[in-house]
């Protein structure tokens, strides 16, 4: 067996890489196509329109649709910068403060979410706010988002300073730097990009959230995938097509920014260790 | 103080100091507001329904008999075993393996593809299949739905080409939901098993071959056993949110593919309004999740050592 390559090439696994990436993204180009359906149908191609993105903005629906979108956006927005705080924190006290004993422990808590079902945390915080009185509306889903979000910025940020050699900050701190200093000049500029990657994700994380939200919004109070999942169950019609193809694009947008803040913060973290 | 160079993992100690109201705030909110609740979820699970929503603040194991037991309508019956929610559990179980094990077809090869690329593509490829997991799970089922339906047009591609003469029923079968599952956590199975690959010593397989061995026994006898922790982390990831998923059932299973999430909404959100039993199911799946992640937890640690 002289082709010592062989052991690296399998026949079929390209083709079944393509048919995996065909999966993937066959069913999105499809909706995005039909966004631009011009006929009332949605099974019926009648040449190319923009009428659907019109009725998105302008439409019987575009008033619940706004409303809808800027309690999606208000919510990851604050959810997203809180939670991103509490990751930063986390990050660094458990990074950054040798070995103790609840170390585990909080690594435990901080991925709770994201080991805990989505249904089962649904439920858990239903009750527990009717448990205690808690008026379920806006804020209600806010609290819900910035607990599941927390793991998801965590993870970007402390993969991040891991990679960061603590001998910066001890060089800072011979020089008498005090911990605010050490903050401030060394550490939060050495880890933002992924502090920005993890404010990325957290951000998508709660724009995209449907179960939680689901269960811990008030009567009347809509985020964009609950607007959507109500208007599914009835059917798929060309207007939600057009709504989806548009949240689709800045999903995406989104997440090429946080690939690229990665690959950003990759090399600087190889260049830290000098190769 | 110095740590030095190599820094393993917890031994810096320049924030030692402020460690306590570093680690507070996380502490604080997700102890406030999941742990705390899923202790008062587990309270609910043992009180009285109220109906239309909401609990009588009285102990009752009503819900777990329901669960468990049939006493007929009335409740005086002498109790048999109810079948209909163990049936749930079990079609839930069953689908969520189902589509754990069609990632792991699917996802094995490309993971394997990837990781034996130039480093410099791999990265390029593995975005390509992480990007759709960060689309919304809404928007890609929905997108599978109005791809699969009967006159969708996967169906319409078939007919036209000849290869069938009545549109498939693919919508509302075990096959969608199973297929929806796929779609929405294939990149947890891709992923574990991409940085197994890739940290695989590739002249255990040449060595192999110096032997002989056809390539096909090396991946199974050489490289499987090597790269197993990496499969064994993507089938946990894969079917952990399978099992109590929701979006998938609803949207592509239709009534008849009833699986727990929807079991568990229903008691909210639907019709049934009965909390302490949706509690209940809660309960029971939050235990059968946490013992896979420790049964994983268990057979992970010694391989993680060496």
């Amino acid at each position: 067996m002289p082709d010592l390559n062989s052991v690296r090439r399998y026949p079929g696994f390209n083709l079944v890489t393509l048919l995996c990436l065909l999966i993937l993204y066959v069913p999105l180009l499809v909706v995005m196509v039909y966004s631009f359906n011009a006929s009332q149908s949605v099974t019926m191609w009648g040449g190319a329109s923009l009428r659907w993105y019109h009725d998105v903005f302008y439409g019987t629906e575009s008033a619940k649709f706004k409303a809808a979108a800027w309690n999606s956006v208000s919510i990851a927005t604050i959810a997203a910068i809180v939670s991103t705080c509490i990751a930063t924190a986390a990050a660094i006290g458990m990074n950054r403060s040798g070995d103790f004993k609840l170390r585990s422990f909080s690594f435990g808590l901080v991925s709770l979410p994201i080991m805990v079902p989505e249904i089962v945390t649904a439920v858990a915080t239903l009750v527990f706010f009717s448990a205690i009185g808690f008026i379920l509306g806006y804020n209600s889903i806010l609290v819900a988002h910035i607990v599941f979000c927390i793991p998801f910025a965590y993870l970007p940020i402390a993969a991040r300073l891991e990679g960061i050699e603590a001998t910066y900050e001890e060089a800072a701190q011979d020089l008498y730097a005090s911990h605010g200093q050490l903050l401030r000049y060394v550490l939060l500029p050495l880890l933002t990009p992924g502090i920005l990657a993890g404010y990325l994700l957290a951000f998508i994380i709660s724009l995209d959230d449907f179960i939680i939200t689901n269960f811990v919004k008030g009567a009347g109070v809509e985020t964009l995938p609950t607007a959507i999942f109500g208007s599914v169950k009835s059917g798929i019609k060309p207007n939600i097509m057009a709504l989806s193809t548009l949240m689709l694009m800045v999903s995406i947008l989104l997440v090429t920014l946080a690939y690229f803040l990665g690959r950003i913060g990759a090399r600087h973290s190889k260049s830290d260790k000098g190769g | 103080m110095a740590a030095g160079i190599g820094t393993a993992q917890g031994t810096s100690r320049t924030f030692q100091p402020m460690r306590l109201w570093l680690i507070a705030p996380s502490w604080l909110i997700i102890g406030f507001f999941l742990l705390i609740p899923v202790l008062v979820m587990l309270l609910f699970s043992f009180l009285t329904k109220e109906f239309r929503g909401g609990v009588i603040w009285e102990f009752s194991l009503a819900a777990y008999d329901q669960f468990l037991f049939d006493r007929g309508l009335f409740g005086d019956d002498p109790a048999t075993l109810e079948w209909t929610y163990i049936r749930i559990f079990v079609r839930s179980i069953v689908q969520a393996a189902v589509a754990t094990l069609l990632c792991l077809l699917i996802g094995f090869p490309t993971a394997f593809f990837i990781a034996t690329r130039s480093p410099d593509s791999r990265s390029v490829w593995l975005f390509l299949v992480t990007v759709p997991y960060w689309v919304n799970l809404l928007i890609r089922t929905m997108s599978m739905k109005f791809l699969i339906r009967d006159n969708g047009p996967v169906n319409e591609l078939l007919l036209a080409l000849g290869v069938i003469d009545t549109p498939i029923a693919m919508i509302n079968t075990d096959f969608a939901v199973q297929l929806g599952l796929f779609y929405s956590y294939l990149p947890f199975m891709v992923l574990p098993i991409y940085a197994a690959v890739e940290r695989y010593d590739f002249s255990l397989s040449e060595a192999a071959a110096d032997l002989y061995a056809d390539r096909w026994t090396i991946l199974f006898r050489v490289l499987l056993p090597v790269v197993r922790p990496g499969i064994i982390a993507g089938c946990i990831l894969v079917f952990v949110p399978s099992l109590g998923a929701f979006l998938a059932p609803d949207l592509l299973g239709g009534a008849k593919n009833f699986m727990i999430g929807s079991l568990i909404e229903e008691q909210f959100k639907g019709n049934a309004g009965n909390w302490p039993f949706g509690a209940a199911c809660a309960m029971i799946l939050l235990t059968m999740v946490l013992g896979a992640l420790i049964i994983y937890a268990r057979q992970h640690r010694p391989a993680a050592g060496n």
